[in-house]
């Protein structure tokens, strides 16, 4: 998802017997859905899992600006660069609740965004996929927000409460983000045959990368027991990955396209469609750098820190200053 | 609200930050956020936390000025008032033929 591949800080699940009295009473806060606040005791391995699940979570954030960013000068219409300003706007929200929720964890904002620009964070694969015309912009809203909403629903309930506030908050903006991606590529769906191929090649060429947000197959997802435990995984990969594809198909199916996997039949036993799965080797091949353009954001990210610093610095000297001044103003009147 | 961090360098503080809504009652905690002092805190809190209307006021406050209870002492600190049931109207049962009280 927007956090795949999170790596777990723990060997494995231990029983209640191998606990802590301290670790015990936090396993059974859980459990019982009592949320687990900043100052509370935690695992030092609850923590660090936390910190790397939550700050790539908000990494991704941050990255997937830049997809779209690349289109809010292009878009058609007056109309529709207002809606993607707005959209992307509050994506870079989404990244500070997110790093905000992070730093209640004892790491700092600018301690994580050095982690991924020195390549020791990771942030979702999709945003490693180019935007090459207008109608992946709708199918980005459209599948990659819809996907990232899956996700983040579940994790309204998680166990940590900094995190699962950052969640409620982040849900509540979401359903703008799909659902102005979807009235953006009905709009080239009913369209002109060339407007409707290109909706159809974007469906084409985005779907897979969509259901690789969701990590890797349960069957080699090692990291899921323990977070499932803590409650910072509220559901499996694949369990996630079949809701997404039984809410898109019917919409993919309304908009006249072809369904971009021959596979994709449903399935009345299960009572859920079946699908191909995505091709894994391309997915790790992505998380490890090799995207085609993986090496785009983080010259884009990392240039943008770098460009900026005068500004941060700039800032602070001159809130310093002012103070300094109001201070001595304070001491003079005395 | 958040702990406070170990400021790195020149890292903006942190400043939690309070609204009240168009009809609330009160300022309510809603998220932290990085700045170099109250005012552009408050600039990036309307930014950040009031794109659909959700406040008429906002208060910023530097997190490290916030002091909190411990989260240690919870059952002792709020002990006091579990044991006076009778602060509460439902304690007392009234006839109803009193009418509305
Ligand atoms: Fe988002
Ligand atoms: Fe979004």
């Amino acid at each position: 998802m927007y956090a795949q591949m999170v790596k777990t800080a723990s060997d494995g699940v231990k029983s209640r017997e191998d606990m802590s009295p301290e670790e015990a009473a936090f396993q059974a806060k859980i459990d019982a859905d009592i949320k687990i606040e900043p100052r509370d005791w935690m695992p030092e391995d609850y923590r660090r899992t936390l910190i790397r699940q939550i700050g790539q979570h908000a990494h991704s954030e941050v990255v997937g600006q830049l997809p779209e960013g690349n289109w809010i000068t292009r878009a058609p219409t007056l109309e529709r660069k207002m809606i993607l300003l707005a959209k992307v706007q509050d994506e870079a929200g989404h990244g500070l609740y997110l790093y905000s929720a992070a730093e209640t964890l004892g790491v700092s904002r600018d301690e994580m965004v050095e982690m991924l620009h020195a390549g020791k964070m990771k942030y979702s694969s999709i945003f490693n996929y180019p935007t090459l015309n207008w109608a992946d912009i709708g199918a980005v809203g459209w599948l990659v927000d819809g996907a990232a909403i899956i996700n983040q629903v579940a994790l309204q309930r998680t166990s940590y409460g900094p995190y699962s506030r950052a969640m409620i908050r982040i849900c509540k903006e979401e359903s703008f983000h799909a659902r102005q991606g979807y009235s953006a590529i009905m709009k080239m769906a009913f369209g002109t045959p060339e407007q409707k191929r290109m909706a159809q090649h974007a469906v084409n060429r985005l779907w897979f990368p969509a259901l690789m947000m969701f990590g890797p197959s349960d069957k080699d997802s090692v990291h899921s027991e323990q977070s499932m435990a803590w409650k910072i995984k509220i559901k499996t990969n694949d369990e996630l990955r079949q809701q997404f594809v039984d809410q898109t198909v019917p919409q993919i199916l309304y908009l006249g396209l072809e369904l971009p996997d021959p596979n994709i039949k449903w399935n009345e036993e299960r009572g859920h469609y079946d699908f191909s799965d995505p091709d894994w080797s391309e997915f790790f091949n992505v998380l490890k750098g090799n995207g085609p353009c993986n090496t785009d954001r983080m010259k884009d990210r990392v240039g943008a820190w770098e460009d900026g610093e005068w500004v941060r610095d700039g800032l602070m000297a001159h809130a310093r200053k002012k103070q300094a001044r109001k201070d001595a103003a304070k001491i003079a009147a005395e | 609200m958040s702990n406070e961090t170990t400021p790195s360098r020149s890292e903006w503080p942190l400043w939690e930050v309070f609204i009240r809504g168009q009809h609330g009652m009160s300022h309510r905690h809603v998220g932290s956020l990085h700045a170099p002092d109250a005012e552009m805190a408050i600039k990036n809190a309307r930014d950040v936390y009031t794109r659909r209307n959700e406040g008429v006021s906002i208060w910023v406050v530097e997190a490290k000025h916030i002091a909190a209870t411990a989260p240690g002492e919870k059952g002792p600190f709020f002990e006091p008032s579990e044991s006076k049931v009778y602060r509460h109207p439902t304690f007392f049962d009234i006839p109803d033929e009193v009418g509305h009280m």
